[in-house]
């Protein structure tokens, strides 16, 4: 019996520190991205994480004054490793939507780009509404907004999911996919390349916003707040003081935050 | 010919050294996960040998697990599963988490893959030796621990060898699943070069002759340590 | 004086010997383990996620099942030639069915899944004009096409094995009888040889039914390929725990199924309860 007092004891000593625990010292911030979502965030030939987003994120970090530290994980495993504390938050064109907030805590936008779809420059396809696509080879990268609006839009189309966006554009150009749909700037900045010379955008779509969310943001967490407050604040600090445009038009022609 | 030589030079052009280091990958993850799963597999082949049901059953249903799941479905409980497991455990006991990389999460799916067949192989080796071993060595006054050493594991492990050579060789090629999860192992490093080069063929092709390169060396290994197991044969 | 009288002695109490102790822990681990799992998905149990991609799930299996079938039955027909070719005196038959069997076994599935998905991909111009693309575009039938030539490896192997099994006496016995090589083949040698054949041929339908869940890795949506949908979607880890039970399911109904077969058909080589 006194054995089990004791247990009692310690572990509500060990809870009650648990709960201590939640005030975080957020000097480091591991952030976490995919890599291979060019021109978002992609390796260069270095090894190197480059990208829109990877500028963002730095930016956001020298606003909130934290050390910041990067990881790269595959897509499909990203949303479980930051559910298991491989990082902080994710900064990797992650959309917002009901369905993810249900696993995770997002902040506020931090750029808005609707989805589109490519084909191969002979293709016959007409336009993109769901009876052009109907019964043909759709590609999309798997567990993104752009899959789930293929699967909810596109539901007579032949919908292959790719761990990857590399995997889809190399199917594509070789003829296997007859379409692919993802963000129209990462088709757009593809088609700019060597490799995307076989292609061309067929049309953009009207974002859903159910499936589509309100724009990319960054998630984090369920219930660490502070975090995210940290990070709400930089963003409204890099689009006030305008580093956000600076970055912006490195990349970009026109304004990715959208309405 | 010389365009293909190019793609696999070493340095900043080709290929050669992403391909070497995954080769270092696969290879170190072959070679750790070894032990973990000989170890694992002799003990749960002494439980299943075992007089105690209890023992018997609770070996069985390891066997009977990591035997029937596909590998790749193992390898995505483990690092999927574990790592949420770790985090529910760790924190409702107030500790920060540990994190398990994908070469840890790779190392433990493999051997509880590795250990399951390897018990099958222990347990036959185990039955094909006399129970008059067993008897000789108490007749000779010796602890059941130095029966184990000194008697039946030489034994042992001349009679597990085909068997536990073949689970290495099939070992070395299971590490290819990793590739699945991130490992930046000899599939994984053709795969970025087939995509980025877009010669497919060509370095899928000499992924495969690399795996047929390590199984040989293996033989050859294997070859030795199965003639040293023999080396107290009569010559013929 | 007499023992016969007594009754026997009492039997002597098991101990808690150290097997003992471990086993209990061991087993006590896995129904916990079970118990839970179960409450897992009994507490979070709210239905959806089987509502939403059990039927999904379904599917896979009914994917699983018809690459299995395929893979099986053209390796097969495919090992015929091998195993002949492995067993002729020929060098150039019996090199090329070395180097197909050395090839097939010795390197991963999911490399030579790869090699014939992407690599069909990269001579895609090639194959559209020789009339194949049709064919190699399709991620299944790549998949059959992968699976079936390494089992015909292995089954090659397990034929080929199975057949020099066989005591050199049964085939000089049919001579002394005179029988013609084709009856001596497929009446004397072939069924005994089935019979050593029947386990590992069981094995092999295993390992391929545990092998096809490598399709999911190039777009087929097997068991493999809806459970990672599923959770790609849902986050829920119950899909991998539905996903792990069919599959064992699967492999255990075929092992109960392979074990009376052959009883059956070994039944004339058990010792019979006089």
């Amino acid at each position: 019996m006194r054995v089990l007092k004791a247990l009692a004891a310690a572990a509500t000593v060990l809870a009650l520190t648990v709960g201590a625990a939640d005030a975080k010292d957020w000097s480091k911030v591991k952030i976490g991205t995919e890599g291979a979502y060019p021109p978002f965030n992609y390796l260069d030939s270095n090894g190197d994480l480059k990208g829109f987003d990877i500028d963002v994120a730095k930016a956001l970090c020298e606003a909130m004054k934290v050390e910041c530290e990067f990881v790269t994980q595959d897509w499909d495993g990203i949303i479980p490793a930051l559910q298991a504390g491989k990082f902080d938050a994710i900064i990797a064109s992650m959309s917002i939507t009901e369905e993810r907030m249900q696993q995770v805590d997002f902040t506020n936008k931090y750029y808005n780009t609707p989805p589109a779809i490519a084909v191969p420059k002979d293709s016959a396809l007409a336009g993109v509404t769901p009876e052009d696509l109907k019964g043909i080879a759709l590609g999309a990268q798997g567990s993104t907004t752009h899959s789930n609006y293929a699967e909810a839009k596109f539901s007579e189309a032949d919908i292959k999911l790719y761990p990857t966006a590399e995997e889809y554009k190399l199917d594509v150009a070789n003829g296997r996919l007859d379409a692919v749909i993802d963000d129209v700037v990462v088709l757009s900045e593809w088609l700019a390349t060597p490799e995307g010379e076989c292609c061309k955008i067929l049309g953009t779509l009207t974002p859903d916003p159910v499936i589509n969310g309100p724009g990319a943001g960054i998630a984090i967490r369920k219930g660490e707040d502070d975090l995210k407050e940290m990070f709400n604040k930089a963003i409204e600090q890099i689009r006030a003081d305008g580093t956000y445009k600076k970055i912006n038009d490195a990349y970009f022609a026109f304004d990715v935050y959208g309405g | 010919m010389d365009t293909y030589l190019s793609l696999l030079a070493w340095g900043s052009g080709g290929w050669g050294d992403e391909i070497a280091a995954g080769i270092w990958l696969t290879v170190t993850l072959a070679l750790a996960t070894l032990p973990i799963g000989l170890v694992l597999g002799f003990f749960v082949a002494l439980a299943k040998n075992s007089e105690e049901p209890s023992l018997k059953t609770a070996a069985n249903i390891y066997t009977t697990l990591f035997r029937g799941l596909p590998e790749l479905l193992t390898l995505f409980i483990i690092y999927f599963g574990l790592q949420i497991l770790l985090r529910n455990v760790f924190t409702s006991i107030g500790l920060t988490p540990i994190e398990i990389n994908s070469f840890v999460a790779g190392m433990i799916a493999l051997s509880l893959v590795f250990s399951s067949f390897a018990s099958e192989v222990f347990l036959s080796a185990f039955k094909g030796i006399a129970s008059g071993q067993y008897e000789g060595a108490s007749a000779l006054g010796l602890s059941r621990l130095q029966t184990m050493r000194l008697v039946i594991l030489p034994q042992l492990v001349r009679l597990a060898l085909p068997g536990l050579s073949n689970l290495w060789l099939i070992l070395l090629k299971d590490t290819s699943l990793v590739s699945v999860v991130g490992l930046s192992d000899v599939l994984r490093q053709s795969s970025i070069a087939a995509r980025v080069s877009r010669e497919a063929f060509f370095f899928y092709f000499v992924a495969c002759l690399i795996y047929l390169v390590l199984s040989i060396i293996s033989s050859v290994g294997i070859g030795r340590i199965e003639a040293w197991t023999r080396r107290g044969d009569l010559g013929r | 004086m007499t023992d016969a009288a007594l009754p026997p002695p009492p039997p002597a109490p098991k101990g808690w010997t150290g097997a003992r102790l471990a086993g209990h822990v061991f087993l006590g681990f896995w129904v916990l383990a079970g118990f839970a799992i179960v409450l897992g998905v009994a507490t979070g149990w709210d239905g959806t996620f089987l509502a939403t991609y059990g039927p999904r799930l379904i599917e896979g299996l009914k994917v699983t099942l018809w690459l299995v079938f395929w893979s099986l039955s053209i390796g097969a027909l495919l090992s015929l030639p091998i195993a002949a070719g492995r067993m002729s005196k020929s060098r150039i038959l019996g090199g090329f069915a070395f180097a197909w069997v050395y090839f097939f076994r010795g390197t991963p599935l999911l490399a030579q899944t790869f090699l014939v998905y992407y690599g069909a991909g990269s001579f895609s111009a090639e194959l559209k004009a020789l009339g194949l693309w049709d064919f190699f575009r399709e991620a299944m039938f790549c998949a059959v096409f992968t699976f079936a030539l390494n089992t015909s490896a292995y089954q090659a192997e397990i034929l080929g094995g199975a057949l020099r099994n066989v005591p050199k006496g049964q085939r000089e016995a049919a001579a002394a009888l005179a029988l013609p090589r084709h009856v001596t083949f497929f009446k004397v040698i072939l069924p005994q040889a089935l019979i050593v054949a029947l386990r590992p041929y069981g094995n092999e339908i295993i390992l391929m039914i545990k092998g096809s869940a490598i399709a999911s890795i190039i777009t087929v949506l097997d068991l493999m390929g809806e459970t990672r949908r599923a959770f790609s979607r849902s986050f829920d880890f119950e899909a991998y725990l539905w996903a792990a039970i069919l599959y064992l399911v699967m492999v255990e109904i075929l092992r109960r199924v392979w074990d009376l077969l052959e009883k059956r058909l070994t039944r004339h080589l058990q010792r019979r309860e006089e």
